[in-house]
C-alpha cells in the first residue's frame, strides 16, 4: 500500500520535471537563437525547407503558444504543411528534419537499438564487477587482493572509455583478431554477431565506472562493518559470509543504487563517445552528424529524448530504492 | 583477589574468565586496555562490570564472544561451560555466539538491520543454531518469544522494520533474540543507556525476570550505579583495565574497600528516600489542582529572568503539525535554578531553545529579561540573545573544531560588543579561571581538551557575556560520573557567585536535585507537575512524577529494592 | 594541522603532486620547451609522411627532431601538440572547476542552512541536473552558440555550469550536519546574524571538504574537455588539443599507434595523478574518525560521485 503511494508521487514528480525540461530546452534552443528555423533548415538550406521550418516553427506565434503547439506534439502529435505538401509528424512528436524529410523520433527510433545496447551492457557488467570486486577488497582489506583491485581502480577511475576502447580493438581486433573492430549487428537479425561486435564497447564502457563502483563499494561496506547491526548479526552466530552479504553488502548497496541513478545521464553519455570509437550508427552519432549539418530539430529531438529518458530510468532506479530500502517508503 | 569471594550460593560456574589482557596494536605500540581480570560467572546471577569511560569493560565483554578486532591481542583464559573461548576456531565461537551467550546492545535503534523487518530478524538467529524449517512453525515461535518479552502485540511487531518502533520496544526485541536459542548466559552491553528511565525500569524487571525464571546467567556492563544497584548479585569495578573491587553488590555499596569506588559512589546523585506508601496513594484530584495551582500564580515580577505564559510550539513534519510544546507556562525568578525535567519527546529542549529565539513561539507569551519574545524586532531579539547563555549537551560538538578555544570563547564579544583583541583576550583569561581551567588553554584546539574541559570552556563561552539568564540542556549527560559532579560543582559555585538565573534541562532526577530551587515535571508537552525542588522530589503529587521518581535508581541495592516496590505498585495502578 | 605530514608518507599522492606540477610547468613554459628542437605545433612537416600520408619510420616517424613523431597528413609535430594541448586542457580544467565549485558552494551552503521552500527547490534543480545526460546537452548547446564566440570559453562556461550541482549537493549534505552540530546553535543562540554563522563556523568546516572536491573535479572536467574536442565539438582547430587528436587518432591508430598513445597517456598520466592526489588529500583531511560519524548516506558518497562525472 504505502509503496504503491511512494510509486504514485515519483510518478507525479517525474512527469512535473519532465514538462519543466521540455519547457526549458525549447527556449533555450528554439526561442533563444536569433534565427531557429535557419539553424533547422540543414546544410545546404534549400528556400523551400527554410518555408516549413518557419511554419512548424510557428514563428508568428507569440512564445507560449510556440510552447504550447511543440508539448501538444509531444502528447498528440501534430501536422503542417497544407494540401498535398501535408507533413503528418505523430505522437510523441519531437521534430521533424527538413534535411531528412523524416521525422525526427522515427529516426532516433532507428539509432536507438545501438546505444541502448551499448549501454545497458555495460551498466550490468559495470555493476557486477564494481560491486564484485569492492566487496573483495573490503572483505580482504589491506591484503593483496584489496591493493591490487584498488590499485586497477585508481587506474580505471582515470582512463576515458575511448582511450580503453582504442587499446581493446588494438589488442583484440587487430593484434590477435578475436573480436570485430567496429559496427554493429542488430540483435533480431544476429544475435551472435550482435554479442560479438559488443562485446569491445562493452567492457570499454563499463572499465571506468566499474572502477568507480569498486572504490564506492568497498567504502561503503567498510562503513557497515563498523555498525551496530553488523556486531549483532555477528554475535548471532551468523557465518561471516552471512555477515558480508545479507547484513553489510544489503545496505551498503543502498548508496550504490542512488549513484548508479546519477549515473544514467553519464552512462548514455558514454555510451554517444563509445559508438564514435567502434564506429557505430547510434543516437551519438545522429546528434553529432546532425550538429554538423546544421540540423537543428535532430539535435532538439535528440537531447529531449535522452532527457526523458533518463527521467524514465530515475524513477525505475527510485522505485528499486524504495524496494530496498524500507525508511524511504515511509518518507 | 581470588574469584572464589563472589557470593557462593550460586550453583554451576557458567563462564570462567581468568589473567584476561586484551592489547590493541597501534602504530606499532601494544595498548594495553584489559589487564589480567578474572571473574566467574555462576547460572542463575547477575554479574554487573561496572566502570567509567576507558575502563575496558566493553571490550571484556566482546572478547568472550571473540569479536574484537583484528588489531586486538588476548591472552588469558575464557572458559564457557569449560570450553576454552581463547584462540577456539571459528566454528566453534560462532556456535557460542547467539547459541550459548545472548547479547543485548546498547543502542537499540541502530542494533537492528534497518532494511528486514524484526520478526525475520529473530528468525535468523534461530536458525542460525536450532533451525526450524516449517515457516509458521518459525513464525509462532518469534511471536511466542516477542511475547515473553513482554511485548504483547508481538505479530504487528515482527512485521514492523526498526524505524517503526521506540528504543523500548527495540530493546525488547533484542531481548527476545537474545533469549531465542535458549542461552545459558546473556551479555547485556549498557542495555538501557539509550533508554529512558521509565522504560529502563521495565527493561531491567524483564532481565531479572529471566535470571529468575530460566536461570539464565547475566553479564551486565554498565557505567551506572543505580542499574547495579538495581539489578546486579555480585559487581566488578574496573578502572583503565583493572579490577579495582569485586564482590556482592550489597558489601561493595555498604563498606567499598577501594578508594576508587569510594568516590565513584560519592560522585552519584542522590535523590530523597522515597516513601513507598505515599508515592502510591492515590491522588484523584492532580489534574484539577494544577490548573489551580497555575491560575494561583501571582502575576510574574518585572524582575523575573523569563516567563512563559500559556506558550506553544509547534513543529510541522511532512506536513503534520506536531505540538512540542503544549501550553507551558512558569517562570524563572532572578537568581533562581529552575530544574525542567522530563523524558524524551517531551518538549524540554525545544522550551530552552523558544527561550533563545531558536524556535518561534506560536500561542502564548515569553519573555526574556523583562521583553517580550514574540513580534520583538529583529534587533531586541538580538538583544536579548546577548543576555541568555546557552550549554548544550554534547561536549563532542560544543566547540568549532577548527578555532581555538579562546576563539570560541570570545565569539559572544564578538558578535555583541566593540571590545578590541587584547580586551577579548583580558575577558577569556578571566572567564578560564572562573571556570578552573589553565589560561594556556586559550591557544588549544578542541581535540585536545577531555568531555569535561569542553565543557568548562561551553560555560565559559556561555558566561562571557554575564547573562542574567543561563539555560543548560542536559550540560553533563555525555559525561562519566565524577566529571559530572565536578561540572555540576562548578554550576552551582558560578551559580552562587553570578547570581544568574538558570534553566537547567534535564532528564537525571537527581541531578535536577542537585542544583535546583524549582522543579518543573514536563510531559508530552505539557507540565504536569510544577514547585519547590525539595517537595515536588520528595513528595509528588502527580501520578507521571511519581512513575517517574520511582523509576529513577539510585545507587543503594536497599533503597533500591523499596524504589523498584513502589515503581511495581505504580505501574500497576497505571 | 598535520596534512603535510600525512601526505609526506603517501607516495600516490606525492607521485601525483609532482606529475601535476610537471604538466603544469609544461603547459607554462610549453614554447620554451617545444623551442629547444624548434618545433611548434602549427608547422606542416610533409616530408615527414609517405605517400599515404602516414608518418615515416618507427613510432610513427620518432626522431631526434620529432620527439614524439608527427602527426599523420599534416606532418605536425606530435610532441609540440602534446605539449601546447596541456594548456588548453588544464586551463579549461582548472577555470570550469572555479566556476562549479564557486556556483556549488553558493548554492549548497545557503540551501543546506537556510532550508525551507528554497532547499526544497534548489535540491530538486540538484537531483534533476546530476542525473541528466549532460554530455549530450552539452553538445547540443555547441550547435547553437555563434562561431564567433570563443570555443574555451565556451567550454569552460558549459562544463563549469554542468559540474555545479554535483559540489552543492555535496556541500548541502555537509551542511546540513553541520547545522546540527552545537557550535552552530550555540553561536545562533548567542545572537550571531546568518552571515556570522555562513562564513565563521560552516565555511571553515566545509573547506576541506571544498578542497578534495576540486581536486578531484579538475581531472572530471578536463576529461569531459578532453571529450567533447574528440566527439569534434570541443576546441576547434589549429589549436592543439588532446582530446581532439585522439578523436583524430580513431582513423589511424591501427596503423600508426603512436599517434594514439601519447595524448591518450598525457590525459591518463594527468588524471591519473589529480585522483591520486586527491585521495591522498581526502585522507589526510579527512580523518577515518571523522567519516564514520558523519551521517552514512551523504558522506560516503561525497568524494565517490565526484569521480563518477569523470566517467563522461
Amino acid at each position: 500500500m504505502r509503496i504503491a503511494r511512494y510509486i504514485a508521487f515519483r510518478l507525479l514528480g517525474v512527469v512535473i520535471v519532465l514538462l519543466v525540461v521540455t519547457a526549458i530546452t525549447y527556449v533555450i534552443f528554439y526561442l533563444l537563437p536569433s534565427n531557429p528555423a535557419q539553424l533547422s533548415c540543414g546544410k545546404p538550406c534549400t528556400p523551400e525547407n527554410l518555408a516549413r521550418a518557419k511554419e512548424y516553427l510557428g514563428l508568428n506565434l507569440p512564445w507560449y503558444g510556440q510552447l504550447w503547439e511543440f508539448l501538444k506534439g509531444i502528447v498528440v502529435g501534430r501536422s503542417f504543411g497544407a494540401g498535398t505538401g501535408t507533413i503528418v509528424c505523430s505522437a510523441p512528436c519531437l521534430g521533424y528534419s527538413f534535411q531528412l524529410s523524416t521525422p525526427v523520433t522515427e529516426l532516433i527510433l532507428t539509432h536507438f537499438p545501438v546505444t541502448a545496447s551499448i549501454a545497458v551492457g555495460a551498466a550490468v557488467l559495470w555493476l557486477v564487477t564494481g560491486v564484485l570486486g569492492g566487496t573483495i577488497a573490503a572483505v580482504r582489506r589491506g591484503k593483496g587482493a584489496d591493493k591490487a583491485i584498488m590499485t586497477v581502480a585508481i587506474a580505471g577511475v582515470s582512463a576515458p572509455a575511448y582511450l580503453v576502447g582504442m587499446l581493446l580493438i588494438l589488442l583484440f581486433g587487430f593484434r590477435l583478431g578475436w573480436l570485430p573492430t567496429g559496427g554493429y549487428e542488430p540483435l533480431t537479425e544476429d544475435p551472435v554477431g550482435w554479442f560479438l561486435h559488443l562485446i569491445l564497447p562493452w567492457c570499454a564502457l563499463a572499465f571506468i565506472s566499474a572502477a568507480v563502483y569498486a572504490r564506492l563499494t568497498r567504502g561503503e561496506l567498510l562503513e557497515q562493518f563498523g555498525q551496530d547491526y553488523v556486531r549483532t548479526a555477528r554475535a548471532k552466530g551468523l557465518t561471516e559470509r552471512v555477515v558480508v552479504v545479507r547484513h553489510g553488502l544489503r545496505n551498503a548497496l543502498i548508496p550504490v543504487v542512488t549513484i548508479f541513478g546519477l549515473d544514467l545521464g553519464t552512462l548514455l553519455g558514454g555510451a554517444v563517445i563509445t559508438e564514435r570509437v567502434f564506429s557505430m550508427q547510434g543516437i551519438g552519432s545522429l546528434l553529432i552528424t546532425a550538429i554538423g549539418t546544421l540540423d537543428l530539430q535532430v539535435v532538439v529531438g535528440v537531447t529531449l529524448f535522452s532527457a526523458i529518458l533518463i527521467a524514465v530510468a530515475n524513477v525505475i532506479v527510485d522505485i528499486v530504492y524504495g524496494i530496498i530500502d524500507p525508511r524511504v517508503r515511509a518518507a | 583477589m581470588t574469584e572464589g569471594a563472589v557470593s557462593p550460593q550460586h550453583r554451576e560456574p557458567v563462564l570462567r574468565v581468568r589473567d584476561l589482557s586484551i592489547s590493541f596494536a597501534q602504530q606499532g605500540e601494544a595498548d594495553r586496555v584489559v589487564d589480567r581480570v578474572g571473574f566467574t560467572l555462576y547460572s542463575g546471577q547477575v554479574l554487573a562490570l561496572v566502570g567509567e569511560s576507558g575502563s575496558g569493560k566493553s571490550v571484556t565483554a566482546m572478547s568472550v564472544l571473540g569479536l574484537l578486532p583484528d588489531s586486538a591481542t588476548v591472552s588469558g583464559s575464557i572458559e564457557l561451560n569449560g570450553n576454552e573461548l581463547v584462540g577456539a576456531p571459528g566454528a566453534e565461537l560462532r556456535r557460542v555466539r547467539g547459541g550459548l551467550i545472548g547479547t543485548v546492545f546498547q543502542e537499540p535503534m541502530s542494533a537492528f538491520d534497518p532494511v528486514f523487518p524484526i520478526g525475520r530478524q529473530i528468525a535468523e538467529a534461530i536458525n542460525v543454531h536450532r533451525p526450524i524449517r516449517a515457516k509458521a512453525e518459525l513464525r509462532a515461535r518469534v511471536e511466542e518469544l516477542l511475547a515473553t518479552v513482554g511485548l504483547p502485540d508481538s505479530r504487528r511487531i515482527a512485521a514492523s522494520y526498526p524505524h517503526e518502533l521506540s528504543g523500548g520496544q527495540l530493546q525488547r526485541a533484542m531481548i527476545a533474540m537474545a533469549i531465542s536459542c535458549d542461552p545459558v548466559a546473556i551479555i547485556a552491553d549498557e542495555p538501557t543507556t539509550a533508554l529512558d528511565v521509565t522504560v529502563q525500569a521495565g527493561i531491567l524487571d524483564l532481565l531479572r525476570s529471566l535470571r529468575d525464571t530460566r536461570d539464565t546467567a547475566i553479564l551486565l556492563i554498565t557505567h551506572d550505579m543505580g542499574v547495579v544497584a538495581d539489578l546486579a548479585d555480585d559487581v566488578l569495578v574496573m578502572r583503565a583495565g583493572e579490577v579495582v573491587e569485586r564482590g556482592p553488590v550489597e558489601t561493595v555499596f555498604a563498606a567499598p574497600t577501594s578508594d576508587y569506588t569510594k568516590r565513584l559512589l560519592a560522585a552519584v546523585p542522590t535523590l530523597a528516600e522515597l516513601d513507598v506508601a505515599t508515592v502510591t496513594e492515590a491522588t484523584p484530584v492532580v489534574a484539577a489542582g494544577i490548573e489551580a495551582e497555575i491560575e494561583a500564580q501571582p502575576d510574574a515580577s518585572a524582575d523575573d529572568a523569563a516567563v512563559l505564559a500559556n506558550a506553544s510550539v509547534v513543529f510541522h513534519r511532512r506536513g503534520v503539525a506536531v505540538r512540542a510544546v503544549d501550553g507551558v507556562s512558569f517562570e524563572i525568578g532572578r537568581s533562581e535554578v529552575v530544574g525542567l525535567v522530563g523524558e524524551s519527546g517531551s518538549g524540554k529542549s525545544t522550551i530552552g531553545r523558544a527561550l533563545a529565539g531558536l524556535v518561534p513561539i506560536v500561542e502564548g507569551r515569553a519573555t526574556v529579561a523583562g521583553v517580550q519574545l514574540a513580534g520583538s524586532s529583529r534587533r531586541l531579539r538580538r538583544d536579548i540573545r546577548s543576555r541568555i547563555g546557552y550549554v548544550f549537551q554534547d561536549p563532542a560538538s560544543s566547540l568549532n573544531p577548527r578555532n581555538r578555544v579562546g576563539d570560541s570563547i570570545a565569539e559572544p564579544l564578538m558578535v555583541h560588543t566593540g571590545m578590541s583583541r587584547a580586551e577579548r583576550a583580558d575577558r577569556v583569561s578571566d572567564l578560564l579561571r572562573q571556570v578552573s581551567l589553565p589560561l594556556d588553554f586559550a591557544e588549544r584546539y578542541p581535540h585536545e581538551l577531555s568531555g569535561g574541559q569542553r565543557q568548562r570552556v561551553a560555560i565559559a563561552r556561555a558566561l562571557a557575556l554575564e547573562p542574567r539568564l543561563l539555560i543548560a540542556d542536559e550540560p553533563t549527560s555525555a559525561l562519566d560520573v565524577s566529571v559530572q559532579a565536578s561540572v555540576l560543582d562548578l554550576l552551582q559555585e558560578l551559580q552562587r557567585r553570578l547570581g544568574f538565573a538558570c534553566l537547567f534541562i534535564s532528564h537525571d532526577l537527581a541531578v535536577v536535585r542537585r542544583l535546583a530551587d524549582s522543579v518543573v515535571v514536563l510531559r508530552d508537552g505539557r507540565v504536569v507537575e510544577r514547585g519547590d525542588a525539595a517537595s515536588v522530589l520528595a513528595a509528588p503529587s502527580d501520578p507521571y512524577t511519581k512513575r517517574l521518581l520511582a523509576a529513577a535508581p539510585v545507587a543503594d541495592p536497599e533503597a533500591q529494592t523499596a524504589r523498584r516496590e513502589a515503581w511495581r505498585l505504580l505501574e500497576e495502578i497505571a | 594541522m598535520n596534512v603535510w605530514n600525512h601526505l609526506r608518507r603517501d607516495p600516490w599522492a606525492l607521485a601525483g603532486i609532482v606529475v601535476v606540477l610537471v604538466f603544469v610547468l609544461a603547459a607554462i613554459f610549453a614554447p620554451l620547451i617545444t623551442g629547444i628542437n624548434g618545433q611548434n605545433p602549427y608547422s606542416y612537416h610533409l616530408g615527414a609522411l609517405d605517400s599515404n600520408g602516414s608518418p615515416k619510420g618507427f613510432g610513427g616517424g620518432i626522431s631526434w627532431q620529432h620527439w614524439f613523431g608527427v602527426e599523420p597528413l599534416t606532418g605536425r609535430d606530435l610532441f609540440s601538440i602534446v605539449v601546447y594541448g596541456g594548456r588548453v586542457s588544464i586551463t579549461v580544467g582548472v577555470l570550469a572547476t572555479v566556476i562549479a565549485v564557486a556556483l556549488g558552494v553558493l548554492v549548497g551552503i545557503t540551501a543546506g542552512y537556510f532550508g525551507g521552500w528554497y532547499d526544497r527547490i534548489a535540491s530538486r534543480v540538484v537531483d534533476v541536473m546530476l542525473g541528466f545526460p549532460s554530455l549530450i546537452f552539452m553538445i547540443s548547446l555547441t550547435a547553437i552558440v555563434a562561431a564567433s564566440f570563443p570555443r574555451p570559453v565556451l567550454m569552460v562556461l558549459i562544463i563549469g555550469f554542468f559540474g555545479w550541482p554535483a559540489v552543492a549537493r555535496v556541500v548541502r549534505g555537509q551542511v546540513l550536519s553541520l547545522r546540527q552540530r552545537t557550535y552552530v546553535v550555540a553561536s545562533q543562540a548567542m545572537g550571531a546574524g546568518s552571515a556570522h554563522v555562513l562564513w565563521r563556523q560552516l565555511l571553515p568546516n566545509v573547506g576541506s571538504t571544498i578542497i578534495v572536491y576540486a581536486t578531484i573535479l579538475i581531472p572530471a572536467m578536463i576529461g569531459t574537455e578532453a571529450a567533447l574536442s574528440f566527439l569534434g565539438v570541443g576546441v576547434p582547430p589549429p589549436t592543439p588539443s588532446w582530446g581532439r587528436t585522439i578523436g583524430n587518432a580513431v582513423a589511424w591508430f591501427s596503423t600508426d599507434p603512436a599517434y594514439l598513445l601519447f595524448p591518450g597517456g598525457a590525459l591518463f598520466f594527468i588524471t591519473l595523478a589529480f585522483n591520486a592526489f586527491g585521495d591522498g588529500l581526502r585522507d589526510a583531511l579527512d580523518p577515518r574518525v571523522n567519516r564514520r560519524r558523519s551521517r552514512r548516506r551523504q558522506s560516503a558518497t561525497t568524494t565517490e560521485a565526484a569521480t563518477t562525472r569523470a566517467a563522461g
